[in-house]
């Protein structure tokens, strides 16, 4: 269950997000945008091998105290940034990954709308609602 | 009171009335104050209100019981067609239309004062056209109110009547819509609400003075509204003058209207009331038009509409993008970026309805999924073509969709093969959004994996594959390349793969052992797949593994005909044998130690390795010399059920080895054969012991006996242990009895009888075991199912 939710574009200017409305949302928005370094520090390394066969999947990209950041970017050098709560600790790897999976299918689905501009902002309500179901649910 | 007779349509209609006026719901007594509004909204002298009240008895009873309240309305109606009030009126006045009121606006009649009062448009819309009613009855007032309206001489009184019907012919319009339309000025502009629903489609329309025609596409397609409440057809009678006055502004689009409306009435009243119920279902003419409207686009009616093109003709409905956006969402169902038929006119009438005030629904309706049929052109409803249309230029052909799926299905398949390998089996799904996974982990899939398309051979089965791969054989017949089809092709790859690499770690060995779920496809498929799939998984450059269970040695090698009676007889024992190892259904490929990695690797997959050995034994077993298997039988029939596959290996290799030489020995198994058989299914013990006692029959009576036994005793044991024991029961028996072959003609005569028998036997086994792989595999589905339900996103 993720706390928050980002879609970043290339360009690194967000084009989603959304966080666990409860929290102080200026924090996640801070952090997303701190770990944008962490994430370009890993496509970089990365970058030897041909962008073909790098890991989409970024793992987990800084742990502090309170959370999680995990990373995912695409082929097309869209980051997916995810929070997820540290003390929720049943969250495993694959789960993480099915997560950025379902993040980056809804991704796709976004980018087959003729009526959607890449570079806008997501106004989806399907994605909205494959967002909804992954965050954490807070009464 | 004298009795009142009512026709269907009356009598529907007062009971909505009287519904309507049953405040407190007691169903017996009309809310004196409805009433009493609803004589007032009749518009009629007070004085004759009066009257009425007193003619029905109401002001004797002090209430408005269902009778007086009937008789009431009727009276009403009397009066309102101008007939003096008597009470023998109520009877014998014939025809009388539906008594009319005019509501006054409060809440609910507001929406139905805007739905009458309308915008002339509506009434002269639709006079003579009876909307679908809110609930069925209403056609029926709809027919009445079509009669009045035809006695009715003036045009004012059509007008007047038809708002009487006019909620039912007031397209399903929901009261958002109808509200909408009241948001036009029609209070004091009465030629604005007729321009209203004009202008929705002025960008559509050709410029036709029949856009109120025109405006039928949209409404009349539409169904009732989901809410139906009051839609007792109070109909707001415009003030005559008002009507005057919109009169002579509207009268040519009335008459254009009626003229052109007249003559689809009857039609479309059938249609509509037939569609009132699914406020997104789809008219006949609706989807006409629509398929029209495709086809300027897109000729071909199974080809697709790329998204760019759609995204231009949608635009044009001037809807703001975000709706847009949604309606291709929701219409979009494969998500390929393009429109087929089925989608676009879900896409289409979706934006028909949001142009109307249908709010855009979350999930698409059920009615507007598309189907993966064929459409078929219907005849064309003239009225309704040409009026509406979309100025557009046709688009650029386009590029028809057809040649780029398959260019686009074949990088899905890589796309799959390079879906994690840790994926669990659950995570799969087979829907087509899992088709866009890029996590490239893998090498490059080499050209040979992406064409997964023709065998649908999954490694591990389901039911729901079996019935892709139903979808896909009947699917290639259809010219429609849609993408669901496509998508399921390289959904059975991907998941072949993905159930190798979880189940499997090691190569292909085991996938050629699990490919073959299909216990209908042929033998060479199994082993054409088995091939293919060895390429797909490319993480184990050892595929070579154990060749592909041997190219068929019988071509129509099924599991009941593998008993190849002829070559069993005809042939020398030495090769009988062969024959009939390849006869039992189930037997695992286990005779061979040398496959390697196999038996192992099966031992985890025990629920699979059934499924598999029984899948690939018949393909493995023609050619496996070790017939290792008497051994297993031995085995078996010495200690019991041995579930342990290297033990049956071992086993079989000492057996094997021991037993092969002699009659006795096969004599001694079949004793054991009978001790098993008395272990557990006693019945068998007399023909079995009969079978062995007669060594001079052709072998495979012997051993057919053995197998019977193993029969019963293998649905207990679901072993594919215990086939293996059949078959190394049968071997062993072969090379012991070669002399007796030919020796006695009544013997073979005999044994043929009862290879005969056996043969019903194995083949009643057969079917038992397919029975018992379909439950097996129905249990596996579900528990995937909850797997995958269980596996949530919420940990908490």
């Amino acid at each position: 269950m993720a706390v928050c939710i980002a879609v970043i574009a290339k360009e690194n200017y967000p084009l989603y997000i959304r966080s666990v409305p409860t929290e102080n949302e200026l924090k996640f928005h801070y952090t997303v945008h701190t770990s944008l370094d962490v994430v370009d520090e890993k496509i970089s390394a990365m970058g030897k091998a041909l962008v073909d066969q790098r890991e989409l999947y970024l793992g987990l990209l800084y742990p502090t105290e309170d959370y999680k950041v995990y990373g995912y970017v695409t082929n097309s050098k869209v980051k997916f940034v995810m929070v997820v709560d540290s003390s929720n600790t049943a969250l495993r790897d694959n789960e993480i990954r099915s997560m950025f999976r379902k993040l980056h299918n809804s991704y796709t689905d976004i980018m087959c709308n003729p009526f959607y501009n890449p570079g806008d902002r997501i106004n989806s309500r399907a994605f909205d609602n494959m967002v909804n179901s992954m965050m954490m649910q807070v009464c | 009171m004298e009795g009142l007779t009512l026709s269907e349509a009356e009598q529907r209609y007062y009971c909505d009335l009287f519904s309507y006026c049953d405040t407190e719901s007691t169903k017996k007594v009309a809310s004196n104050g409805r009433v009493l509004e609803l004589f007032r909204a009749a518009q009629l002298p007070n004085d004759v209100v009066m009257q009425i009240m007193e003619l029905c008895g109401a002001t004797r009873l002090g209430y408005f019981g269902r009778s007086q309240f009937y008789i009431a309305l009727k009276l009403v109606a009397v009066a309102q067609s101008g007939l003096p009030l008597r009470v023998e009126s109520l009877n014998t006045v014939k025809d009388l239309p539906l008594p009319r009121f005019v509501m006054s606006k409060n809440e609910q009649e507001s929406r139905h004062t805007a739905l009458y009062s309308s915008d002339a448009d509506n009434p002269a819309s639709y006079s003579g056209v009876i909307p679908p009613p809110p609930g069925r009855i209403q056609v029926k007032k709809g027919s009445v109110s079509h009669d009045a309206v035809q006695q009715r001489t003036s045009a004012d009184q059509q007008e007047s009547t038809s708002p009487v019907v006019s909620p039912q012919q007031s397209p399903p319009t929901s009261p958002h819509t109808w509200r909408k339309h009241n948001r036009h000025p029609s209070g004091g502009n009465n030629e604005r609400p007729l321009a209203g629903p004009g202008p929705f489609w002025a960008p559509f329309s050709e410029a036709q003075p029949g856009s109120s025609a025109s405006s039928d596409p949209i409404w009349s397609g539409h169904s009732p509204p989901p809410h139906q409440e009051n839609w007792v057809s109070f109909a707001d009678t415009p003030p005559t003058s008002a009507l005057l006055a919109m009169h002579p502004a509207s009268v040519q689009d009335q008459t254009t209207v009626r003229t052109v409306a007249s003559a689809a009435t009857t039609n479309e009243i059938r249609r509509q009331s037939s569609s009132y119920d699914d406020p997104w279902k789809i008219t006949d003419e609706q989807r006409q038009y629509y398929v029209n409207q495709f086809k300027t686009i897109q000729p071909d009616l199974n080809g697709f509409i790329p998204g760019s093109a759609a995204k231009e003709f949608f635009t044009k409905s001037k809807l703001p993008i975000l709706e847009l956006s949604h309606i291709w969402e929701l219409s979009d169902f494969d998500k390929d970026g393009a429109l087929t038929l089925d989608e676009f006119c879900a896409a289409f009438h979706l934006v028909v309805a949001r142009k109307n005030g249908y709010d855009l629904p979350e999930k698409l309706p059920e009615s507007l999924m598309p189907k993966l049929i064929d459409l078929e052109d219907s005849t064309e409803v003239g009225e309704q073509t040409g009026e509406v249309g979309y100025s557009s230029s046709p688009a650029e052909a386009p590029p028809s969709k057809s040649p780029s799926m398959p260019s686009l299905n074949q990088t899905w398949p890589e796309l799959n093969q390079s879906s994690e390998q840790w994926e669990t089996f659950s995570e799969r799904s087979s829907s087509s959004q899992t088709l866009t996974q890029f996590d490239s982990n893998i090498a490059p899939a080499d050209p040979d994996t992406a064409i997964v398309h023709p065998v649908p051979i999954r490694m591990t089965p389901s039911k729901i594959h079996m019935q892709e791969m139903e979808l896909k054989r009947t699917g290639s017949d259809h010219a429609n390349p849609t993408s669901p089809l496509l998508v399921k092709p390289p959904d059975l790859p991907e998941e072949n793969k993905m159930s190798s690499s979880v189940k499997f770690t090691s190569g292909n060995t085991v996938n050629g052992y699990s490919s073959s779920d299909s216990y209908a496809s042929d033998p060479e498929q199994i082993g054409n797949t088995v091939t293919r799939q060895r390429s797909h998984s490319g993480t184990s450059p050892d595929n070579t593994a154990p060749p592909p269970p041997p190219p068929r040695p019988h071509p129509s090698h099924s599991r009941s005909s593998s008993l190849d009676m002829n070559r069993s007889f005809s042939v020398t024992p030495g090769q009988q044998q062969t024959g009939v190892v390849a006869y039992p259904p189930a037997v695992p490929p286990r005779p061979q130690p040398s496959q390697g990695p196999g038996p192992h690797v099966h031992r985890p997959v025990d629920a699979e390795g059934l499924i598999a050995h029984t899948s690939t034994s018949p393909q493995q077993i023609p050619e496996q010399p070790n017939f290792a298997d008497f051994s297993q039988f031995e085995a078996f029939a010495v200690s019991g059920v041995n579930k342990e596959e290297e033990d049956e290996i071992e086993t079989h290799s000492e057996v094997l080895q021991v037993e092969k030489p002699s009659d006795s020995a096969s004599s001694l198994r079949v004793a054991k054969a009978d001790g098993r058989v008395e272990d557990k299914a006693p019945a068998n013990v007399p023909t079995s012991a009969g079978k062995g006692t007669t060594p001079l029959a052709p072998p495979p009576k012997p051993i057919r006996r053995r197998l019977k036994s193993e029969d019963e005793l293998r649905p207990e044991a679901e072993e594919h242990a215990q086939k293996t024991g059949v078959i190394a029961a049968v071997l062993a028996s072969q090379p012991s009895i070669p002399r007796s072959v030919g020796k006695d003609k009544k013997a073979i005569q005999a044994s043929i009888r009862r290879n005969k028998e056996t043969n019903t036997v194995l083949a009643r086994l057969n079917s038992e075991l397919q029975q018992q792989l379909k439950d097996v595999l129905e249990e596996r589905i579900s528990l995937e199912v909850q797997l995958e339900q269980l596996r949530p996103f919420s940990h908490l």
